[in-house]
Order: C-alpha cells, then structure tokens, then sequence
C-alpha cells in the first residue's frame, strides 16, 4: 500500500497554507480578463479601422500562443528587454488576465450582439452620449446572459492557476513538489492538491449553475 | 421642388414679439434639399426635396420599399444622407459650417441638433431592463441634466397624457403592444423636440391595439406646436390629422397637398394606383 493517511494529513496543512495564493490568483486573474476584456470588446467595435485592427491582431496573437510561453516571456524576457520587473505573483496574474481577456473580449462581444440594433438607435433618439449609451442601455442588457459564461471562464482561470509555478509563484502545485523533493512521496501531495482543485471547482460550478437559475427565474418572472 | 402650403402653421402663443414669429415662420423647421440616399450600390432616394413649416403635421405615404423609412431616420441623424442637405430651423443637420464651407458634422453638432428632433419607432425600442417611468426620466436626467424630481415630474405627466400613470414601475415585457408603444411615445415627448417622426408606429401592433395608439397621436397633433412627420399606412388617419399628406414612390416625391386633394382628387398616376390597390 504506497498511500499513508497519516502522511496525507501531515502534509495537507502545509497546502492549505498556500491556497490563499491560488484563489488570490485566480481572483485578480479574472478580474483583469474581465476588465480588460471588456475594453478590448468595446474598442473591437471601434469605428476607426486601425483600433479594430489592432485589437484583433492581439486577440489573435494572445489566444495562438500558450500561456506558459507568454508567462515566461512576462516574466524572464520583460525584464531584460524592458527594464520592467515586477513579482512572481504580479507577473502570473497579469499574464493570466490578459491571456483570458481575450476569451471573456469574445463573450461580451457575443453578448453586446444579442442586443437589439433598435437599443441603439432609441439610444441615439434620445441622444445619448456614447458612453451612457453603453453604460446605460447596452451593457445592463449584453451582461446579464453571459454571466454563466463568464462563471466557467473563472473555473478555468482557477485551474490555469498551477502555471504560475512555471515561474515561482508559491501556489498548491509548487508547494506539492517541494514536499515531494523534499520527503520522496509523491503521491499523497499532488493527489490531494488534485482534490483540493476538484473540490473549488465543483463549487465554482454550483454557484454557476445557481447564478444561472437565477437568471432563468428573473427571465420568466 | 417647391412646397405650397395650403394650411398656415399654428399661430404662435400671444407672448411672442409678431416682428420675431414672422421671421421665425419664413425659416422653415425641416428642409431636404436634394437628399439622396445609397445602400450600397442601390440608391433608394433619388434627390429629396422637402419642407415642413414649425408645427405642421405631414403624413407620408407611398408603397413599400420606397424609402419613408430612410427619409425619416436620416432626420433622426441615424442614416446618413450621400449627397444633399438637410436642415432643421434653417441649420444644417449633417454638416457644420468651417470657414465659410460646408464640412461633416461631427458629434458636438449632431448632438446639438438632435435635441430638436425625436422619433418613434415601428417596435418600439424600450429598454426592456428599465421600469416605464425609468424608460421616460432616463434621458431627461442624463441627457438633458434634469433633476430627478423635475423628470419624474414631466415624465409622469407625459404617462398621464398617454393614459399610463398606473404602469409606472412596471417593466416592459408586462405591456401591450399599444401600452408598449404609448411608453415610447411619452419618452420622445419628455425631451420636448421640435420636430418628431413617427414611423408606422402602429404596424407592430394587434389591430385592435391600433386605435388607443393613434387616439393619443391625435391628441398630441391638437396641441400643435411640435412638427411632426408622420410615415403611416393608415390614410384615415392620415387624411384627419396631417395638414399635408406627401405620397412617395420610387425614391422621389410625386405628389404632395392637403389631403382632400390628395385623397380625393389625386392627380398622378401612381397615386391613383396606389389608393386603387390599398382600398
Ligand atoms: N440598412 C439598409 N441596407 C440596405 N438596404 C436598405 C437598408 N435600409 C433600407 N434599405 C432599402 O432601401 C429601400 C427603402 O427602404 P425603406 O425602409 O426606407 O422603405 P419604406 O418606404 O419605409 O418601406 P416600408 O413601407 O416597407 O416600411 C428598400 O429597398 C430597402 O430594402
Ligand atoms: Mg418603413
């Protein structure tokens, strides 16, 4: 028998020492997808060419490389070409925002496109500006049917987190294979950082499925 | 082409110098001169020239696909005309004078000019995620920079006028299309334009929603001062409320008069058509 429970609990505290690194991850992650998302969405439907044009260039190029080489990059090659150095974390965070902003870019898109052309044109009746066209009318009516969307978006972000142990970021997964060089027992660590992934994402999931309910419910009320 | 007016606007309210309302009434309140309109390659107005006088009330009429729509969107700055201009109370509404020379408008401008202009549409267009009373104060409050209590005010006078202060905080979906429309109505009248399209605004509905939407037109052309254009299938109703009713077709204005003359002495071919076929 390789699993030993009293192993299994004497290393679980340690992971959940570092699991506050994981969801803070995770956390500001998304928060910049979903920002940064929103303004490459916005800027997508841009009437000057040259913005569309850009802001597609780098949905393109973000979404056909892989996070790890753009983390590596952020992280090992920005600093030396640019002079900029920030933190492990910062670095694994922006990166992880920025790749999946290009993802939440397209779900809002979809979302902006589900609402009427006639809100646009009541909107320019009543002459509203452009940004409190957005703000006001177009948004409030974009968002609120890809909010399950953008709740498995976060569920992915969260299990993208173990990337940033490719750059030292101190999360479960980099915990887990420390202890594993340093007692020679893989396998209770990475099985239960395993688990410890599962269990978050199955109540990520719960609280989408929720949200998702709440929307249908709003929608027949 | 020129326009006659056998109908006088509404004479203005007393408190008006009579020196400053005559001149006021030689400029007229919406001009096309020459508008033409492409989509593409297909050009659906062929040269526009048309005038409505402050407060007058025209009906216009014509087949479909003959481009009523496109005329009174680009008044309501959201279709742009090819070539040709249009202005409203003698200034240009696509174009900004710079330098003595006539320049695109840009959004300042538009913005400026869209204050005298409103418009409803055929399915309405309510924000479905605001309350009827938050449909009509919205632009008030963000657009205008109305207080909230002085929006609330004047918008539920304007539900008063359409006959809805019961359905203030009801959200549109719970509405008949006739409600529905009535709502879109009170939110063009809250922003108080000086010139307002109605685009078959009783198309969308169940026919026998059609008489309390145009029931509260009716009452709203009694007022008088607000110009309005009025794109419609419904020639009863045209023929009582319009001063003028203009028949399109093809992208050119054929005929236009009162509309006695129009109905019952119409002189074209294609309007005698047209009558012939819509009885
Ligand atoms: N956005 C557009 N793109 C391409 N063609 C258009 C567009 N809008 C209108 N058209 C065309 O322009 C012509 C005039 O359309 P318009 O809607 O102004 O006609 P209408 O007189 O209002 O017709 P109806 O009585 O059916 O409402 C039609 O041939 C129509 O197909
Ligand atoms: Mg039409």
């Amino acid at each position: 028998m390789i699993w030993s429970w009293e192993y299994a609990w004497s290393v679980l505290p340690l992971l959940l020492d570092v699991i506050g690194t994981t969801l803070l991850a995770t956390l500001f992650g998304f928060l910049i997808a979903c920002t940064f998302g929103m303004v490459l969405a916005v800027l997508g439907r841009s009437r000057f060419r040259v913005i569309r044009w850009t802001v597609n260039g780098f949905i393109e190029f973000v979404r056909n490389t892989p996070l790890l080489v753009q983390l590596f990059f952020l992280f090992y090659a920005l600093p030396l070409s640019l002079g900029i150095s920030m933190s492990a974390f910062t670095t694994g965070v922006i990166g992880l925002g920025l790749h999946y902003s290009t993802y939440l870019a397209e779900v809002y898109r979809s979302g902006i496109n589900g609402v009427e052309k006639g809100q646009w044109e009541a909107a320019r009746a009543l002459n509203f500006s452009k940004q409190r066209t957005w703000t006001r009318i177009i948004l409030p009516q974009a968002i609120p049917p890809i909010l399950p969307i953008m709740g498995n978006y976060l569920i992915v972000v969260f299990k993208e987190t173990p990337l940033l142990a490719a750059i030292t970021v101190m999360e479960m997964l980099s915990r887990a294979k420390n202890i594993v060089s340093r007692d020679w027992r893989p396998t209770e660590p990475y099985t239960l950082v395993g688990i410890l992934f599962l269990v978050i994402s199955l109540l990520l999931a719960a609280l989408v499925s929720l949200l998702e309910y709440k929307m249908a419910q709003r929608q027949s009320k | 082409m020129g326009t006659t007016m056998e109908k006088q606007p509404q004479t203005a309210p007393e408190t008006v110098d009579p020196t400053v309302a005559a001149a006021e009434a030689t400029v007229p309140m919406v001009k096309y001169t020459d508008v033409k309109k492409s989509f593409g390659d297909l050009e659906v107005l062929h040269g526009i020239n048309l005038e409505m006088a402050a407060g007058e009330k025209i009906a216009i009429i014509g087949p479909s696909g003959s481009g009523k729509t496109t005329l009174g969107r680009m008044l309501m700055t959201l279709d742009h005309p090819t070539s040709g201009t249009i202005e409203v109370e003698g200034e240009h509404l696509w174009h900004m004078e710079r330098k003595g020379k006539l320049v695109p408008a840009n959004e300042k401008h538009l913005h400026m000019m869209r204050t005298k202009i409103g418009m409803v549409f055929q399915h309405f267009n309510l924000f479905p995620h605001m309350k009827v009373i938050n449909n009509v104060t919205e632009a008030p409050v963000k657009v205008l920079g109305l207080s909230k209590e002085e929006a609330h005010d004047r918008a539920v006078e304007m539900l008063r006028k359409v006959g809805l202060e019961e359905k203030l905080d009801v959200y549109p979906a719970k509405l008949s299309g006739g409600q529905k429309q009535r709502v879109a109505i009170a939110r063009a009248l809250v922003m108080r334009p000086k010139v307002m399209v109605f685009d078959e605004v009783t198309s969308a509905l169940d026919p026998e929603l059609v008489g309390e939407v145009l029931e509260v037109i009716k009452e709203i052309a009694d007022e008088g001062e607000m110009a309005m254009m009025l794109i419609t299938h419904e020639m009863d109703f045209a023929r009582e409320v319009a001063d003028r009713v203009v028949f399109g077709a093809d992208g050119l204005i054929v005929e236009q008069g009162p509309p006695e003359q129009i109905f019952e002495n119409p002189q074209s071919e294609r309007l005698q058509t047209f009558l012939r076929r819509i009885k």
